[in-house]
């Protein structure tokens, strides 16, 4: 994809960035097998528009990085020269807790936000992961991340009222505001939260925040089979409660689907009593510990081990029977183990391929793809040796919107100068 | 393509029933809500199916006829007016419910049902629809959708973009798209569907919409406080959000708007200098003890009257006031200018401050009545149309409230839009770069800028397209754009 000179030496990067901020990329800064040539810390939005301008001049190829966790994620770029790292744009810009709402640049890590939050008892109502691995808020914003409490507050998408971005000429955008409430203009914070940095540079963002519950507890039943995981499920969604979460846990040692509800003490404790009876007639109902929630994670995201293959299959809710049964019996015909959580009442199952040959492995994936696509879903490749993505297309076939996809890129990234190749179709 | 050629082949798609073009008929539709902005459109279609808006489009697309969508014709922005030389595509003929899927907690619907019938039609089931708009007995959920309509309980449950979840969209060159997951979620791509809510027609027009639908919450508890002031009554609200409680609503409404509710629909509204309508609501044992916390707060902000709704009635009469805010301005003053700006919320106590200072310089009465949960102002400007000049200056003086807002760190709009009406005050919220920015997402959808042109944006960018259909484009014909 060389098509034009690349005369960047590192010491353009250090005249935009400063000496101490860029160096040459090594080994650790390899994305999908393509190493890349520079890593810049820009210090300021303006320090990352001088670098894209000189990135588009010089026809520099760039990735967005934050804390590099989901580095994994989407097919291998084509081509990588440039790592333009938030690292050093870590600041909370403003929270005004009577607003409820803060403003931080993208280089900031979550769990230092929520810290700084938690003494004001608010907090940003989104819990990916990879928040205990250091991910970014710009980071979660480009990948989408969510967890288990997307169930009550919807994912950062629903959270993000404003951002700030640069576009691959240098361009610095704004859209939103600092308020909840907001129609003037497009939504361009929406746009580019899940665009995986092929868009634009995440230069600040800001969310809408909630009140930090007084009380939690975790209420949970041990599964018999796929059919009463469904039926369970089905059971809390439809019930009149407010779990803050609904997960599913399902490996060779454990099943269970735990209900994680928060809020005041008296409306937790009636809360968890009717979930407790709702769910007796799916199997034994117990109150975890603290110590077994925080085993249970979802903090341990399927797809760690080397070998592993992580996939997300997105279906209807209402399917989780089926979703289960369809993994479970494409990963046995082919000798592959899987393991399994999901957030139950959503309609998101992740699962974690190991064992068998990269052969069966990849097999299991089409096979889920075939009967999940069809039926309105998605199948998604999280994480997978460069090997095997070589056979896997990460983000499976999409729908009738693909050609809008790519006008949407051509418009905002004309040269292709941003993360080329790692996104849907190629994008 | 001649007029009388464009009627004929509307007719062929549509029958004659289908089809406006007296200019008498034509006349109902020159404005939406927003009634100083009228234009006679030139031709007006009624489609009933996905399959008619792709086939009107397709003509509109080859012959570079722009074309303007409308619901219900709700709309306070100016969203839905007609564009000379263009078509209106109305959608009120295509409203129904294609499907109810409980268990997935999801209903499709065309585009011309209306907000209420959603709601209605699940509530045997035990569900609803959250977004509320106070027109939500007319307005239409391809309207909300365009417009990411709010609504009082907004507040806890989020806005129209936050409960669409899949949208088939017929686009600017008649090509149909499918975005957002619908049933399943995360589909694999750009936020599309988050871009689309809230764009005010300019990206394409939906056909069919997939919504979420919610558990009808367990129980329901709804005050109203009386209060000397809206400062006091600002401070209870300040307090209720500051000690951690998410209420499905907190409305508040000043002296002259509850005079003037009282005498349209009799709520029964105490004589104050403020009101505040708290709704809480989710599950029993959580709402009891909130609620209690809630009437402590009003008492330490020296709430003069306390009235808790007693049952649905009384709950639904507090609501009926409300929402007949605006309405209920006819009973006290010939016309009314309705504003439509946010502020964050501790710049309330300011803002509202300087909203009065703002009526004594310009000697005009301004009634408030606003979403104070999150800082959503509704100033009504009163004035006489009879008197020369007055209604220029009820637009100036609404326009300076909005600018009072945006100096406190605001937005022109939280949920009336931009529309024709504020176009020309995006330059004061956002650089000519933001602006460029966000065309850069309306070149991608809809090339040739066919699609309700002439809104949002004060200077209508081109795409430096290469010449396809058009050779001019009709708006650079009418010197309205330049390139981009």
């Amino acid at each position: 994809m060389d098509t034009s000179t690349k005369n960047v030496s590192l010491e353009d990067l250090q005249k935009i960035v400063g000496e101490e901020h860029a160096r040459e990329a090594t080994e650790e800064d390899v994305v999908d097998g393509v190493a890349p040539s520079f890593v810049a810390e820009p210090g300021s939005t303006e320090e990352i528009s001088e670098l894209m301008k000189l990135a588009s001049e010089e026809g520099l190829v760039a990735a967005p990085r934050g804390s590099g966790t989901k580095m994994d994620l989407g097919n291998p770029p084509r081509d990588l020269d440039l790592i333009v790292s938030t690292a050093r744009m870590n600041e909370i810009i403003e929270h005004t807790p009577g607003d409820q709402v803060v403003r931080t640049q993208a280089g900031l890590k979550l769990q230092d936000l929520q810290e700084q939050l938690a003494s004001a008892d608010q907090m940003l109502g989104i819990d990916p992961p990879e928040t205990r691995a250091g991910a970014t808020v710009g980071g979660i914003v480009a990948a989408n991340s969510s967890g288990p409490r997307r169930y009550s507050y919807g994912t950062v998408r629903d959270l993000i009222i404003g951002i700030t971005v640069v576009l691959p000429d240098g361009t610095i955008a704004k859209a939103g505001g600092k308020v909840v409430k907001n129609v003037a203009g497009y939504d361009l914070s929406k746009l580019f939260t899940g665009s995986l940095g092929t868009l634009g540079v995440i230069a600040t963002c800001n969310f809408r925040l909630h009140p930090k519950p007084e009380a939690a507890r975790t209420v949970a039943v041990e599964l018999g089979d796929t059919l009463s995981a469904g039926q369970a499920a089905q059971a809390i969604v439809h019930a009149q409660l407010v779990p803050s979460a609904v997960e599913l846990h399902w490996s060779e040692e454990q099943k269970l689907l735990s209900i994680l509800i928060e809020g005041i003490p008296p409306g937790v404790e009636a809360q968890a009593e009717t979930a407790s009876y709702l769910l007796k007639g799916f199997g034994e109902v117990r109150t975890l510990s603290d110590e077994e929630v925080e085993d249970l994670g979802p903090l341990d995201p399927p797809g760690v081990g080397d070998e592993e293959v992580a996939i997300q299959v997105s279906a209807p809710p209402a399917e989780l029977t089926g979703v289960l049964d369809s993994v479970l019996g494409a990963t046995e015909r082919r000798g592959v183990t899987p393991r399994i959580t999901g957030h139950a009442g959503v309609g998101t199952t992740y699962v974690a391929l190991s064992g068998g040959d990269e052969e069966a492995r990849v097999q299991v994936v089409e096979e889920l793809r075939e009967i999940w696509v069809r039926r309105g879903g998605s199948v998604v490749v999280r994480k997978a040796p460069p090997s095997t993505k070589s056979r896997l297309e990460a983000w499976g076939p999409v729908g009738d919107y693909l050609g809008l996809l790519r006008r949407v890129k051509d418009k905002f990234d004309p040269g292709g100068n941003l993360n080329p190749g790692r996104f849907v179709g190629g994008i | 393509m001649e007029r009388e050629q464009l009627i004929r082949t509307m007719e062929s798609i549509l029958g004659t029933e289908g089809v406006v073009h007296e200019r008498e008929q034509l006349r109902s539709y020159e404005c939406d809500g927003l009634m100083n902005y009228r234009v006679v459109p030139d031709l007006v279609v009624l489609p009933e199916s996905a399959e008619h808006v792709q086939q009107i489009i397709r003509v509109c697309y080859e012959e570079g006829i722009p074309f303007v969508a409308r619901g219900s014709g709700t709309g306070l922005s100016g969203g839905a007016l007609p564009v000379q030389s263009g078509v209106l595509i109305v959608l009120s003929r295509m409203r129904k419910i294609l499907e109810v899927d409980i268990p997935n907690q999801r209903i499709v619907v065309e585009p011309g049902v209306i907000n209420i019938w959603v709601s209605q039609e699940v509530a045997d089931e035990g569900y609803y629809y959250a977004p509320d708009p106070a027109s939500q007995v007319v307005s239409s959920i391809g309207g909300n959708l365009a417009e990411n309509s709010g609504g009082v309980h907004c507040l806890k449950y989020g806005f129209t973009t936050n409960h669409v979840m899949g949208a088939e969209v017929v686009l600017a060159d008649g090509s149909v798209v499918h975005i957002g997951g619908g049933k399943a979620p995360d589909a694999p791509g750009y936020e599309l569907l988050g871009a689309f809510v809230g764009s005010e027609g300019t990206l394409g027009i939906a056909t069919k919409i997939t919504l979420r639908l919610l558990r009808v919450p367990e129980a329901v508890r709804t005050l109203l406080a009386a209060f000397e002031d809206t400062e006091e009554a600002g401070g209870a609200v300040s307090g209720i959000i500051g000690g951690g409680i998410v209420p499905a609503a907190i409305e508040m409404m000043d002296a002259l708007c509850i005079e003037a509710v009282e005498t349209a629909v009799h709520p029964g509204f105490p004589q104050a200098g403020a009101i505040l309508i708290v709704e809480l609501d989710g599950p029993e044992a959580e709402v009891a003890d909130q609620f209690d916390r809630v009437i402590k707060v009003c008492e330490e902000n020296n709430a003069s009257e306390i009235k808790v709704a007693e049952d649905d009635a009384e709950r639904a009469l507090f609501w009926k006031g409300r929402k007949a805010a605006f309405a209920a301005m006819g009973r006290i003053a010939n016309d009314y200018y309705v504003q439509d700006a946010v502020v964050p919320r501790t710049e309330l106590g300011a803002v509202l401050k300087r909203i009065s200072e703002l009526g004594e310089e310009y000697g005009m009465r301004i009634a408030n009545v606003f979403h104070a949960g999150d800082g959503n102002l509704h100033p009504l400007v009163l004035y006489d149309n009879d008197n020369p000049g007055e209604a220029e200056q009820a637009e100036e003086l609404a326009a300076d409230i909005v600018f009072a807002c945006l100096d406190h760190g605001g937005s022109l709009t939280g949920e009336h839009g931009i529309g024709v009406d504020k176009k020309k005050f995006m330059p004061k919220m956002f650089t000519d770069d933001d602006m460029n920015t966000m065309q850069l997402l309306r070149c991608a959808f809809d090339p040739h800028g066919l699609c309700n042109p002439g809104k949002i944006f004060p200077t209508p960018r081109l795409c430096g397209e290469r010449p396809g259909p058009f050779h001019m484009h009709p708006i650079q014909r009418a010197g309205l754009a330049e390139n981009f």
